[in-house]
């Protein structure tokens, strides 16, 4: 029996992975520069990863861990993509200001 | 004292997340991001999940985190570029977030009544019980991962080619 599952409730991990998010999802609301944005996406990305590790953990269940690994391919594969649309923006706009992409719509 | 470990590193991880919120300079941003993914690394290992940590140590500090810093340094931003959003806009936001957050925390209190696993296998997080699991239930999932690899290299590539011809 780990020491963990008998000292803290799984319900503490379901809330700092709430705040976590939430922290996540309040950044990308405030910030304007584009590459900042993408790192609060990654903050979301890892309080969703921390939930399933721990649910994993208190399930001794190892698919939980498996998923986090898949999450963590899409975020790479994410930030790649993401940083290589966000260079060629800043080549052709000489700013990464999200609003300035209103423009596209018209 | 467990509790004790876990309360502080939650704490370490929401301060230095706020932080990378609330800082102007993106890189200082990027600085507290890493910090953030290095305590959410100390929450793997506090749940005997050694293999995850690592990986996540590698992948995310050592190279997402160092992809976003070069791709930072080479678009030069710094705090005198940095667009700022209204105070009004800014409001909106914390009302926003925070609404989520009480969402969140109301719809999930209580409702989490887990089976506690009488006899729980403490080498569940370890690399040969992983690479059963993953080898075996997950074969598919793994090939399509790689799959995906490949169409963003492709993608990243084609996307950051300067004058291209098709």
């Amino acid at each position: 029996m780990l020491e963990i599952i008998k000292s803290v409730p799984i319900d503490y991990y379901v809330y700092l992975s709430s705040i976590l998010f939430c922290i996540g999802v309040f950044g990308v609301l405030i910030r304007r520069n584009a590459i900042v944005v993408l790192m609060c996406i990654e903050l979301m990305l890892n309080a969703v990863n921390l939930l399933l590790a721990a649910f994993s953990t208190y399930l001794s269940d190892g698919q939980g861990q498996i998923m986090v690994f898949f999450i963590m391919v899409v975020a790479a594969a994410e930030a790649a993509v993401g940083l290589g649309i966000l260079v060629m923006i800043y080549r052709n706009t000489k700013s990464t200001d999200i609003s300035f992409l209103d423009k596209i719509r018209n | 004292m467990t509790l004790a470990i876990f309360l502080t590193l939650a704490v370490v991880s929401v301060f230095f997340s706020l932080m990378m919120v609330f800082t102007k300079n993106p890189i200082h941003s990027v600085l507290y991001l890493i910090l953030t993914f290095f305590s959410i690394a100390a929450h793997y290992i506090l749940l005997n999940a050694q293999f995850l940590a690592v990986v996540h140590i590698i992948v995310y500090a050592g190279a997402i985190m160092v992809l976003f810093l070069f791709v930072l340094m080479l678009l030069n931003l710094n705090k005198d570029t940095e667009p700022q959003k209204s105070v009004g806009w800014k409001f909106a936001a914390a009302i926003a977030a925070g609404l989520l957050l009480l969402t969140f925390l109301g719809a999930l209190k209580g409702t989490i009544q887990l089976q506690q696993v009488a006899n729980a296998d403490p080498a569940v997080g370890l690399v040969k019980n992983l690479g059963t699991v993953l080898f075996r239930d997950f074969v598919v999932p793994f090939e399509i991962a790689g799959i995906l690899f490949l169409a963003a290299m492709v993608g990243a590539v084609l996307v950051g080619k300067r004058d291209l011809k098709i």
